[in-house]
C-alpha cells in the first residue's frame, strides 16, 4: 500500500492504543520529526524529509544522480578497488570491512563521474560514507586525482561532495599521503584555471576537511552538517570543555567564515549551476542583456505595429457611429 | 636525478629499511623511542646544524603558536628557513608548547615564513614531531582544517628546494602539513602515520589501552615507510637512539640534509615544483578490476522507478 502524502502517515501515527505497523525494510522514518518515506519518494525529494527540512545520508551514486538531475551519466573508474598494504586488521580485517561493503553494491568511498548540471558539464566526485565512513584511502585519493586531470583536460568544472570520517586508519600512513595526493589535483585544477566546487554534505571531518574539502574555490555545506578538523568527543576529551550545541556545525562554520553558505539540498542544483554559469569562460548561448531588452522592445514594436490596423479600424468605427448619432 | 649522492643516500636508506619485519615490540620500542623526553627536537637541532639563527614569530592575524617554531638561519653558509614543532621538555615549557599540538596560527606562522624563503630563494627545512594538530574548539572555529589544508598547498607551490624530515613522532594531518617536500625522511627511531597509536586504539578497538596493539598494526616505523615509498630516506641515529647523544645526532642529520640540498639545487625551480607534485601523486596502494568496457557504467533515470 503506497501512502498518498505524509499528512495522512503522521495522522495514522497519533492514534495511540494502534498497533505499530511494521516498516517496510527499503523504507525510512526522519530522525527529526518521525515522518515516513518510501524508497520511492525518499528519492524524488531528494533524500530531504518533506516536512522538517531534515537532510538524510545519500550514497555516492545517488548523489550524482542527483546532481544530473535523474538523466543519464558516466561511472569513471569504478575498477579502483581498495588493496590491503598493510595488511591490517583491527576489531575485523580490513580485508573482510571492503568485502562487506562491496556486498551492498557499493565500489568504494568516492564515485566519480561525468555529468551535466543542467547545461554546464562537469566531473562530480562525490563521496560514500556507506563505504568504511567515507574514508580517504588510496582509491579515494587516486579516484579524487584523475577526476582533477579530466576535469583540467576537458576544461569543464569540478564538483566534489564530502562526506567522510578522514583518512582510512586501515591504511595507515599510505591514507595520510591522499590528503597531499589529493591537494596535487586541485594543483593541476588550479594551473588549468579550471573552477572547483566544495559540497560538504555531513560529516566532512579529520584529514578530508582538512585537505582538498578545504579548497575549494566555492564551498557549500548543506544543512546540519558537521564540518571539523576533530571530532567533537576528541575535543571534549582532550581539552575537558564542554562543546556547544551547534559545535561545527555548517551554520556555525558559515558564522565562522569557514565556508560561503549553507545550501538546501534541493536547490544545490541551481547554485552549482549558476556558479559554473559565472565562471564559464564560453559565452551562454543566450544573447547578452542588452540585446535581449532591444529584442523585446523590437517585438513589442512589432506587435503594436500589427495591432495598429485593428486599432485604427476601431477608432475610424467609433467616428463613423458618432458621426451618423448626430 | 640520480646524482651519486642520491644513489648513496638511497643505498644507505635501504640497508636500515631492508631488516627483518618488526615485531610489534620492535615498533613498540620504537614508538617509545620517538616520544623520549631527552629526544633532540628542533630547537636542539638548530644551533647544532645552523652557524646563526632568528627565530620569527607570529602569523601576523591572530597570535604566535609556540607549538610552531620558524626562523631564518645559516646553513652551510647560505640562507635556509627552518619551520618545525616544538614539544616542551618539562611540565611548563610541555603547557606553553602545548605539546607540539599546533593550532591554525602555527601553520600560518609557517606559511608567512615560507614567503619569505620563496621571495629570497632559500631551502625550507620541515623538522617534523607532533602527535597532532591540536583538538580545540577555538582551533576549528579559526579554521584548524583549512590552514592544515593551505599549508599543504603552499609547500607544493614552492619553488625554492624543500626537505622535511620526521625527527619524532609524525602523526595525523598535523605532522603531512610541513611534510609535502622534495625529499622526505626519518629518523631510523622515528615514526610516522595517519594518527598516534592511542588516538587509533579509542577509535578502532574502542579502547585507549590498545596502543601496542595499534602500534603494531599501523607499522609506523621508519623501515616501512620507506618500503612503501612514503619516506626517500632512513638517517641513522647514534647508538641506542638520538637523545643518548644531540650532537652526534644532529652530525648524522647535517649529512644527509646536505646532500639532500645539493642535489636539488641543481634542479631549475619549476622543474622541482613539478617533480614534487608527481612524488605525490604516486603514493598510494590499490587495485585495478579488470571490468568490461568500465567506461560505461551508467546510472540515473532507468533506475529510477518513482
Amino acid at each position: 500500500m503506497r501512502r498518498a502524502t505524509v499528512t495522512i502517515d503522521r495522522l495514522r501515527r497519533r492514534g495511540d492504543g494502534r498497533k505499530k505497523r511494521p516498516i517496510p525494510a527499503d523504507d525510512s522514518s526522519c530522525p527529526t520529526c518521525g515522518s515516513h518515506f518510501s524508497a520511492d519518494e525518499m528519492r524524488r525529494n531528494l533524500h530531504v524529509c518533506t516536512s522538517c527540512g531534515h537532510h538524510f545520508r545519500v550514497s555516492g551514486k545517488e548523489r550524482i544522480d542527483q546532481l544530473a538531475g535523474f538523466e543519464s551519466w558516466t561511472e569513471l573508474w569504478p575498477e579502483l578497488r581498495a588493496a590491503d598494504p598493510l595488511q591490517f586488521t583491527d576489531l575485523e580485517p580490513y580485508t573482510k570491512r571492503v568485502e562487506k561493503a562491496e556486498d551492498k553494491g557499493l565500489s568504494e568511498a568516492l564515485v566519480a563521474g561525468e555529468l551535466s548540471i543542467g547545461r554546464q558539464p562537469c566531473i562530480a566526485a562525490a563521496m560514500d560514507f556507506g563505504f568504511l565512513g567515507g574514508s580517504m584511502g588510496s582509491v579515494v585519493g587516486e579516484k579524487l586525482l584523475r577526476a582533477c586531470d579530466r576535469a583540467a583536460e576537458r576544461r569543464v568544472p569540478l564538483i566534489v561532495v564530502s562526506a567522510s570520517g578522514g583518512a582510512r586508519m586501515q591504511e595507515g600512513v599510505l591514507a595520510l599521503m591522499q590528503m597531499s595526493k589529493s591537494v596535487v589535483g586541485f594543483e593541476a585544477l588550479h594551473e588549468a584555471a579550471v573552477p572547483v566546487m566544495s559540497v560538504l554534505a555531513h560529516p566532512t571531518t579529520g584529514g578530508v576537511w582538512a585537505s582538498f574539502a578545504a579548497l575549494g574555490d566555492v564551498t557549500y555545506a548543506e544543512p546540519g552538517a558537521l564540518i571539523s578538523f576533530s571530532g567533537p568527543r576528541v575535543i571534549e576529551q582532550t581539552t575537558r570543555e564542554k562543546l556547544a550545541p551547534d559545535f561545527g556545525l555548517a551554520e556555525t562554520q558559515l558564522r565562522n567564515g569557514q565556508i560561503d553558505d549553507v545550501v538546501d539540498r534541493r536547490e544545490l542544483n541551481e547554485r552549482l549551476e549558476r556558479v559554473m554559469r559565472i565562471l564559464s569562460r564560453e559565452s551562454s548561448p543566450e544573447p547578452p542583456l542588452a540585446m535581449q531588452w532591444a529584442q523585446q522592445g523590437a517585438s513589442r514594436a512589432q506587435r503594436a505595429a500589427r495591432a495598429l490596423p485593428r486599432v485604427s479600424r476601431r477608432i475610424m468605427d467609433r467616428l463613423r457611429r458618432d458621426e451618423e448619432a448626430e | 636525478m640520480s646524482s651519486a649522492a642520491g644513489d648513496a643516500m638511497r643505498r644507505l636508506g635501504n640497508a636500515i629499511a631492508t631488516t627483518e619485519p618488526q615485531s610489534a615490540d620492535q615498533i613498540w620500542e620504537i614508538v617509545q623511542l620517538a616520544r623520549h623526553q631527552d629526544r633532540p627536537y628542533p630547537l636542539d637541532y638548530i644551533p647544532r646544524l645552523l652557524s646563526d639563527f632568528e627565530e620569527l614569530r607570529g602569523d601576523r592575524l591572530y597570535r604566535d603558536d609556540p607549538a610552531i617554531v620558524a626562523g631564518i638561519g645559516r646553513y652551510h653558509d647560505t640562507p635556509v628557513v627552518v619551520i618545525g614543532q616544538q614539544k616542551g621538555r618539562d611540565t611548563q615549557e610541555r603547557t606553553h608548547r602545548n605539546f607540539g599540538m599546533p593550532g591554525p596560527e602555527g601553520y600560518r606562522k609557517a606559511m608567512r615564513v615560507m614567503a619569505l624563503a620563496e621571495k629570497i630563494g632559500a631551502p625550507v627545512v620541515t623538522l617534523i614531531d607532533t602527535p597532532g594538530a591540536f583538538p580545540g574548539a577555538d582551533a576549528e572555529q579559526r579554521g584548524q582544517g583549512g590552514a592544515i589544508a593551505t599549508s599543504i598547498r603552499t609547500m607544493l607551490r614552492l619553488n625554492v628546494p624543500t626537505v622535511s624530515i620526521v625527527i619524532g613522532e609524525g602523526s595525523s594531518g598535523g605532522a603531512i602539513a610541513l611534510g609535502v617536500a622534495d625529499r622526505v625522511m626519518m629518523l631510523q627511531n622515528s615514526t610516522y602515520s595517519v594518527i598516534s597509536p592511542e588516538g587509533g586504539s579509542a577509535i578502532l578497538w574502542r579502547d585507549a589501552a590498545k596502543s601496542k596493539l595499534a602500534a603494531a598494526a599501523f607499522q609506523p616505523t621508519a623501515a616501512n615507510c620507506y618500503r612503501w615509498g612514503v619516506v626517500d630516506a632512513v638517517v641513522p641515529e647514534p647508538d641506542g637512539g638520538a637523545h643518548r647523544d644531540h650532537d652526534a645526532a644532529a652530525k648524522l642529520l647535517d649529512r644527509y640534509l646536505q646532500r639532500a640540498i645539493n642535489e636539488l639545487r641543481d634542479v631549475p625551480g619549476q622543474e622541482r615544483r613539478r617533480q614534487r607534485n608527481a612524488r605525490f601523486r604516486r603514493i598510494g596502494s590499490y587495485r585495478e578490476l579488470a571490468l568490461a568496457d568500465t567506461s560505461a557504467v551508467v546510472s540515473g533515470r532507468s533506475e529510477h522507478s518513482g
